[in-house]
């Protein structure tokens, strides 16, 4: 008995413990992140910094511009989701509601498949296979350029957009189509103006998910953009937030160093942003019925 | 009087089970039709054949025909959403959309092509006053559908189900997720639906088959044994297993 209750109040030590370990972890990476960002921020000036259209961190009279990495990232993002969703979403319709069974439990594990591969493949194959194409089909110098890089992310974010679709899809009740089917409508008509609506919630958590991936991506775009600190056109080199810091990290002292870790902390903020967004999504979910 | 839907020797398996043995019957227009039985009848079974949403079953194989108008709804020109439209359905649970009440009402209108805005209105109103619910509701009919009580969503389901326009409006259990004062309102509805549809309705309810219908239906594992005026069968049944289902011997 008195065995018993001490392995109780262990094994409860114990959980607490794990729970803080996570917890901490996140409230001191925000902590470092804004100890280590904020301070370039000031010495830079937050407008020079945010707004600043040129970014020259190793010249003679150095510049540290992140507009164009900001905007890089928020186009990039925008594009991948552009195409990301709609190719998703149907991707996620195909699966909980046409395929059969049998094709549906083929598909899966490939969807799975997808959101397992190393991100350092998809930014290979985009270099061998996607750069040259682009380059060759928009008859392009050099085809590391954002429309690459806006490609690999598209591909990138559909395993989050088309597993958490799918599953809201499928928790919508079958009474709902059953309902909207007794009406006399197709099954197509069903999907589209039944199950998708009551799913959206859910739908858009996914989309919200893609949108933190792609945004968080590194690797993959640093093979195929080109990397050069150029206002974000389509066809044109372009850094993100996440490879200014990744590409400069290794030779970088003094005040570059820590501009790119308030390049970091911006980067932060946004991924905050989403997730605050994500949570609202799923709160907003349980709470309406 | 002609019947509107015929059904003759339906045999209907659920991959190699036997749901219904040859169910041959008239049904009348605009009359209240009851189908009663012990669970696992086939009762719903066959009502869910009736306007073919048993085609959404996996393994569902027919054999035998059903008529309605004369026309046979397994016949490979009918179009099921045509047939669906004519032959509305309301569901043992209600089940609105997650919309406004008058998107639920106008969903069907739409699908079949009414767009105008004062057509809907009308539509939507006749609806609702239908199904006996316009009073309650008229005031707040872009709040959304489950905000309703359930007796509410049950009546909303029917005036959804009116929308279209249908014949024959079939009813697989609709009151038995309701507490009597919405079981009452629904069969009150029911009786005044009877001047302009045609009713069929499964129940569980021996005292609501009587109350309601006026030809009543007994099934019993997969056969229909019993068919007549709701009165004959209920008072003098020809059958003995009818007689010790409705005495209460066992079901």
């Amino acid at each position: 008995m008195k065995i018993k209750t001490v392995t109780e109040k262990v094994m409860n030590t114990v959980f607490f413990a794990c729970g803080i370990v996570a917890i901490a972890c996140v409230v001191i990476i925000t902590g470092y992140m804004l100890y280590a960002g904020l301070p370039a921020i000031f010495k830079i000036g937050p407008a020079k910094f945010l707004f600043g259209t040129e970014w020259a961190s190793t010249a003679a009279e150095p510049k540290f511009g992140i507009l164009p990495f900001i905007l890089t990232s928020v186009y990039g993002t925008a594009g991948a989701t552009l195409i990301g969703v709609p190719i998703g979403l149907l991707t996620a319709v195909f699966l909980s509601k046409v395929a059969p069974k049998k094709l549906a439990n083929a598909v899966r594990p490939a969807v799975e498949l997808l959101a397992g591969i190393p991100s350092v493949v998809y930014g290979l194959i985009g270099m061998m296979v996607l750069v040259p194409f682009v380059a060759k089909t928009f008859n392009l110098a050099n085809g590391t350029s954002l429309f690459a890089a806006i490609l690999v992310l598209a591909v990138m974010i559909l395993p989050s957009i088309i597993n958490v679709s799918e599953t809201a899809l499928n928790a919508v009740p079958p009474e709902y189509e059953e309902a909207s089917l007794a009406l006399g409508a197709t099954k197509m008509e069903t999907i589209f103006k039944v199950s998708i609506p009551a799913a959206k919630s859910g739908i858009a958590a996914g989309v919200v998910l893609g949108i933190g991936r792609a945004i968080g991506e590194a690797m993959a775009v640093m093979m195929v953009a080109g990397n050069v600190a150029n206002m974000p056109e389509l066809f044109t080199s372009v850094t993100f937030l996440t490879t200014a810091v990744s590409k400069e990290m290794s030779y970088s002292a003094g005040l570059q160093r820590e501009a790119l870790f308030s390049i970091a902390l911006v980067l932060f903020c946004f991924i905050m942003l989403i997730n605050f967004l994500l949570n609202a999504l799923l709160k907003h979910k349980k709470g309406g019925r | 009087m002609k019947p509107i839907i015929t059904s003759k020797d339906l045999v209907l398996y659920y991959d190699t089970f036997k749901a219904l043995r040859g169910i041959s019957m008239e049904i009348p227009e605009k009359q209240i039709t009851a189908f009663i039985g012990p669970s696992g009848c086939g009762k719903s079974t066959f009502l869910k054949t009736l306007n073919r949403m048993n085609d959404l079953v996996p393994g569902v194989r027919v054999e035998g025909e059903v008529l309605f108008r004369d026309e046979d709804i397994f016949a490979p020109s009918v179009d099921v959403t045509t047939l669906r439209r004519k032959i509305g359905m309301v569901f043992q649970k209600p089940n609105p959309f997650p919309m406004s009440i008058y998107d639920n009402i106008a969903y069907g209108p739409r699908l079949h092509g009414t767009h105008s805005r004062a057509e809907l209105n009308e539509l939507v109103e006749t609806s609702l006053k239908g199904a006996g619910l316009w009073d309650e509701v008229k005031d707040r009919l872009k709040k959304s559908a489950l905000g309703l009580s359930g007796g509410q969503q049950q009546r909303l389901c029917i005036a959804r189900a009116l929308a279209v326009q249908p014949d024959v409006l079939l009813m697989d259990e609709p009151t038995s997720a309701l507490d009597p004062a919405s079981t009452m309102r629904i069969e009150e509805l029911m009786a005044t639906l009877r001047e302009q549809y045609t009713v069929v309705i499964v129940t569980h309810n021996m005292q609501q088959a009587t109350r309601i219908s006026d030809k009543c239906a007994f099934f019993l594992l997969g056969e229909m044994i019993e068919f007549g005026d709701t009165e004959q069968v209920f008072s003098m049944p020809k059958d003995k297993r009818t007689e010790d289902y409705i005495t209460g011997r066992f079901g």
